[in-house]
């Protein structure tokens, strides 16, 4: 794996070898297998693959919700193999943020008490947290849907309130799982072009999962997964 | 704790049905409780309101007043040797008839005769006179009323109200020693006691040292066991049925509580199912299963403490509905706070059979296709 020529700092992602065994009662699936993969710091990577590939899977070792059966991770200089679920939460706390498959909003929350969560969870910065919340949602586009709550919103605008809220914690990497797949193509490429905008301007890097091909057109580099084996 | 207090106001109907449960809980926690309190009081309460170091009785009367007496020699030797107050007590149970009412509507009473006051009751009458419990008024007595104590038929007038001196559920009448030793001498001729001889003594000890001895062992000292010296505490303990009736009391207060904890648990243990989906999300983002069990305790005791509040209230206007002299119903805060941490800690307790559910969740859980 190449890392980008663009950065000599330290990757925002290094796996190596990363490999993942699901046991689902006497039978093994591999969903992961010798994976390597090397994302630089402000890169924006797609991941395409068919269903079943192992892409959310990858997504979730490189983010520490699941830790890996064997391989080495480490995100922004830090060695997260072998972390215990503590480590792991107080490392996604800090280094990782989200947007999950589903839109996982909080559902009587209003929009900016969804990006609030992050921090009220986990730092509890306070004041700054807030202020950070009021200029995504400005940046977002959300500043008038700041009081509505997840089912006054269109889908658009909830996967945006998810995007808020994967920045909040100020990450060095962020995780899009399909953050498209529901939503129509004109507005699917609105929110890859936010996220390109939000990422390249807080040089953030990201790995953004994806079965469309139009969207990687919005990313730096396109890596493809089969049955858990990455290819270049 | 925003999280869950936002929840609990944003999302009121789920915590709807919970919150009357528990709110029922707490009325029969608090109106059992008051109802124990009640009867015990109108079983004790005449004792309680003793103000005494120390009641002695004889050893053979079990700490029973009726059975019990205490001769002058005795009374001298607790004053000079041990050189503390003493007073004469004594109480004959009787019917009396309240002017007004038929010849067979009589009123219970404890006629009582005493020296050194006790509290909340003034000094000892004039002879013929008495201080009356205020649970006579619903037998329809008033102040002024000359009521006919016994069959002996012995006139004793009503001069004043006092409170909460009820004795084996009688109501007392409090007079000096002359008129309670002619009503017992009228009424019960086989328990006459003569002049000087009491059934029971009240100590007090003043500012006398006794070197650190209690009062009832420096009084016991004195003699080769023929006296039994208790402090008020006991002797209400060894009032007939007192013991019983809290015991049984208690055992249903215990049992409801538990009901309470169950209600809790389960309830909390739904709420936890059904929020596995938010708990992975929560969890994937970074919080801990320390802050979401938090969560969970606060709004358990947000819902215990609103249920306890109507119930609280319930329970007092109750009381005061209620007439007094008809149900033995004695609501008090201590009685209220009491059961509210009884079922603030039923709600933690409850809450923490979640706690395993709530450390299982998989922040996996919100990943991938599934909701
Ligand atoms: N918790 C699990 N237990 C057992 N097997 C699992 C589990 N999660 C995923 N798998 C299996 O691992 C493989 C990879 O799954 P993964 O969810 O990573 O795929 P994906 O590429 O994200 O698919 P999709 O595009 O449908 O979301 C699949 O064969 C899947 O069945
Ligand atoms: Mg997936």
């Amino acid at each position: 794996m190449n890392a980008s020529a663009s950065s000599s700092a330290t990757p925002a992602l290094h796996m190596v070898g990363v490999r993942k065994v699901y046991r689902v009662g006497d039978e093994e699936v591999v969903a992961l297998d010798h994976a390597d993969l090397t994302v630089a710091a402000d890169e924006i990577v797609a991941l395409v693959g068919p269903s079943g590939s192992g892409k959310t899977t990858l997504c979730s070792i490189a983010g520490g919700i699941l830790s890996a059966t064997a391989g080495s991770v480490v995100v922004g200089g830090e060695e997260i193999s072998g972390y215990n679920d503590r480590q792991l939460t107080t490392f996604r706390q800090n280094q990782v943020g989200f947007v999950f498959q589903t839109v996982n909003l909080v559902p009587f929350l209003t929009a900016r008490e969804n990006l609030l969560v992050v921090d009220e969870m986990g730092r509890r910065e306070g004041k700054p947290a807030r202020a950070r919340a009021d200029r995504l949602l400005e940046e977002l586009g959300l500043a008038d849907r700041a009081q509505n709550l997840p089912g006054q919103l269109s889908g658009g605008q909830k996967q945006r309130v998810a995007i808020g809220r994967s920045l909040m914690n100020e990450p060095g990497l962020v995780l899009f799982d399909e953050p498209t797949s529901a939503l129509d193509t004109e507005l699917g490429a609105h929110v890859m072009e936010l996220i390109r905008t939000e990422m390249k301007a807080r040089g953030t890097s990201a790995i953004v999962v994806t079965h469309d091909e139009r969207i990687t057109e919005y990313c730096d580099r396109t890596v493809r997964i089969t049955d858990g084996v990455l290819e270049a | 704790m925003k999280l869950a207090l936002r929840e609990l106001l944003r999302r009121p109907g789920r915590f709807v049905t919970a919150t009357v449960i528990l709110t029922l809980i707490a009325v029969l926690l608090m109106f059992l409780g008051g109802l124990l309190d009640g009867l015990i009081r109108n079983s004790t309460g005449a004792v309680e309101a003793q103000d005494a170091d120390a009641l002695v009785f004889s050893d053979t009367s079990q700490a029973s007043f009726l059975r019990s007496r205490i001769e002058p020699e005795t009374r001298t030797t607790i004053e000079t040797e041990l050189g503390v107050e003493t007073g004469g007590l004594g109480v004959v149970l009787l019917g009396a008839r309240v002017p007004g009412n038929g010849p067979r509507d009589l009123a219970n009473v404890a006629v009582w005769g005493y020296e050194l006051a006790p509290s909340g009751v003034p000094a000892p009458p004039g002879p013929g006179e008495a201080w009356a419990d205020e649970v006579l008024e619903a037998d329809g007595v008033s102040v002024g009323d000359r009521l006919l104590v016994g069959p002996a038929r012995i006139p004793v007038t009503v001069v004043g109200w006092v409170e909460n001196t009820s004795y084996n559920g009688q109501a007392g009448l409090w007079t000096g020693v002359d008129t309670w030793r002619s009503v017992l001498t009228a009424n019960r001729p086989d328990a006459a006691l003569d002049t000087g001889v009491f059934q029971s003594l009240v100590i007090r000890r003043g500012d006398r040292d006794l070197g650190g001895v209690s009062v009832p062992d420096a009084v016991e000292s004195l003699f080769d066991g023929e006296v039994v010296a208790l402090t008020v505490r006991e002797a209400i303990e060894e009032i007939p049925g007192v013991t019983e009736q809290r015991g049984t009391f208690n055992q249903i207060l215990g049992v409801t509580v538990v009901i309470a904890l169950v209600v809790i648990a389960l309830f909390f243990a739904l709420l936890t199912v059904e929020r596995t989906a938010l708990y992975g999300v929560l969890k994937a983002i970074g919080a801990r299963s320390r802050t979401i069990f938090a969560g969970l305790v606060v709004q358990a005791v947000v819902v215990t403490l609103v249920a306890s509040a109507v119930a609280g209230l319930a329970v007092v206007v109750l009381d005061l509905v209620i007439p007094p002299g008809s149900i033995p119903l004695s609501i008090s805060a201590t009685r209220i706070i009491t059961s509210v941490v009884l079922l603030l800690v039923a709600a933690v307790i409850g809450c923490a059979f979640s706690l395993r559910r709530v450390l299982k969740v998989d922040p996996a859980s919100a990943l991938g296709s599934s909701q």
